[in-house]
């Protein structure tokens, strides 16, 4: 079994500094930690520590997270002294000194997000459905093909993902096993400094050596294209690359297979799902919002005071704005706690806020949709191949969801 | 209703094509916002009101007022 960097039972009342990250109560797999929802209640801006003993704030309501994430003065530049760090193997990522656009501040930031925007934009993602729901139903036909059970993150949710992501950038999918498992040492919560370097290094190396490649073969992937431009790096390119690659299929992967355990551990959304299949754009909205698998939260460093709901945060002092927590928030989403496919859940916070928000939102939005609806309409008989209480949560991991998912149809 | 959009303000999100696509689209080259219709029909305000509030940029702003002349 995993376990979270900090496996004591929660406290109901925190006295002291709140733990982060912190642990989610057993047998309530889909819920925020009852500390951090506790802090959401009754102390909405508090303090926590991290795992090396630092301290810094966390910031738990949705209004209070939104205004936190759309303020300049709060950095997202991990080198800047106070920028909270949630394990040893961020702070190394950090230190690296190969952030990508994710970790630097506007205008560099915008110069180098606005280079991939238009990739993403929504007549783009309109225009790959066609594509994604090819994937899907191969990946389902060999799935399905003379059996009646399977693992669903290795066969379905994670592949459909990588695949597309692959296909995006102009990376060769053969190489699946090479990058994913170096996204998972990133991503997980446990790895040491220097695991993370050797993957970092690996990876980086992997793609720069693609960026060279495509100087001299050009395709019309993403990667081919930002070498064209001639005024990036093959270093810069590779740190550009490897943002998109681990952020374009963890996420959705796990998304994906989550969603699919939720709707199985909620029946009557799911018939109502698949009874009405137009409710799935609303349906994955909620997943997003119920779900929010970004669940240790998005860091900041204020570079100024700035006063958050009667808190003065001083600059240099570090903030956790704990998205799950603001998408539970009882005042936006009554009835927070529950799955509601048929909620207008369109103003959640799961792919964070501000100028940061999460470039790919719009084709993660389109694989969901197509993911989730062509898994239920082709198995009407979908069910969990395991006792609930066996599956491998990721409370080990950056990014939530399920190591596995046995399912049989 | 009079909307103004601030393409230096835009992050490319893309959530307010989704919310109100007759209302606002993407450039071509950069995927930043484009306003089609700056005064829509009363129909659309919704689902304009709508886009400005899940604008991650706060790079659309909505005035009333001028309506009621």
């Amino acid at each position: 079994m995993t376990t979270a960097p900090h496996t004591e039972t929660a406290p109901l009342a925190p006295t002291a500094p709140l733990a982060v990250p912190a642990t989610r109560a057993s047998g309530c797999p889909f819920d925020p930690p009852p500390s951090v929802e506790y802090a959401r209640k009754e102390q909405p801006v508090t303090r926590a520590t991290l795992w090396d003993g630092a301290e810094c704030w966390l910031v738990t309501r949705y209004q209070d997270v939104r205004e936190v994430l759309s303020d300049p003065r709060f950095s997202s530049d991990a080198k800047r002294p106070g920028f909270p760090f949630l394990t040893a193997g961020f702070k190394e990522l950090a230190s690296s000194n190969t952030s990508s656009f994710i970790r630097q501040d506007d205008p560099e930031h915008a110069r180098l997000r606005r280079m991939l925007t238009a990739d993403f934009m929504i007549k783009k993602v309109e225009a790959m459905r066609p594509q994604v729901q090819g994937i899907a139903d191969d990946l389902l036909d060999r799935m399905t093909e003379g059996r009646t059970s399977a693992d669903l993150v290795a066969e379905f949710a994670l592949p459909l993902p990588s695949l597309v992501i692959c296909l995006l950038l102009g990376v060769p999918y053969e190489d699946h096993d090479f990058f994913q498992e170096r996204s998972r040492v990133l991503l997980n919560l446990s790895s040491t400094a220097d695991a993370v370097r050797v993957s970092q290094d690996e990876l980086l190396a992997y793609l720069e050596k693609l960026a060279e490649t495509k100087r001299h073969e050009p395709d019309d992937g993403i990667v081919s294209r930002l070498a064209a431009r001639g005024e990036l790096s093959n270093r810069d390119i590779a740190a550009m690359g490897r943002l998109l690659l681990v952020a374009g299929h963890e996420t959705t992967a796990n998304m994906t297979a989550l969603s699919t355990l939720a709707l199985l551990r909620n029946p009557r959304q799911l018939a109502a799902l698949r009874e009405d299949p137009t409710l799935i754009t609303g349906a994955v909205e909620e997943l997003l919002r119920y779900l929010t698998i970004v669940h240790n939260g998005v860091t900041r460093v204020a570079t100024e005071d700035v006063t958050v709901s009667g808190h003065t945060i001083r600059a240099g002092e570090g903030v956790i704005c704990t998205i799950n927590t603001a998408n539970r928030d009882e005042g936006v989403f009554p009835g927070s706690g529950e799955l509601d496919v048929s909620r207008d859940a369109r103003r959640h916070v799961a792919f964070g806020f501000g100028v940061h928000q999460c470039l790919g939102q719009g084709l993660a939005r389109a694989e969901l949709q197509i993911a989730i609806e062509t898994l239920l309409r082709r198995l009407p008989g979908l069910r969990l191949d395991i006792p609930f209480e066996d599956v491998p949560f990721r409370t080990d991991m950056g990014i939530y969801g399920v190591h596995a998912l046995p399912i049989a149809w | 209703m009079h909307i103004t959009v601030d393409q230096d303000k835009c992050c490319g999100a893309g959530s307010c094509v989704l919310a109100a696509p007759d209302v606002f689209d993407q450039r071509d080259e950069d995927g930043i916002v484009v306003l089609l219709e700056a005064r829509p029909a009363a129909g659309l305000h919704e689902a304009v009101r709508e886009a400005a509030a899940v604008c991650p940029a706060a790079a659309i702003t909505l005035e009333q007022a001028q309506e009621r002349v």
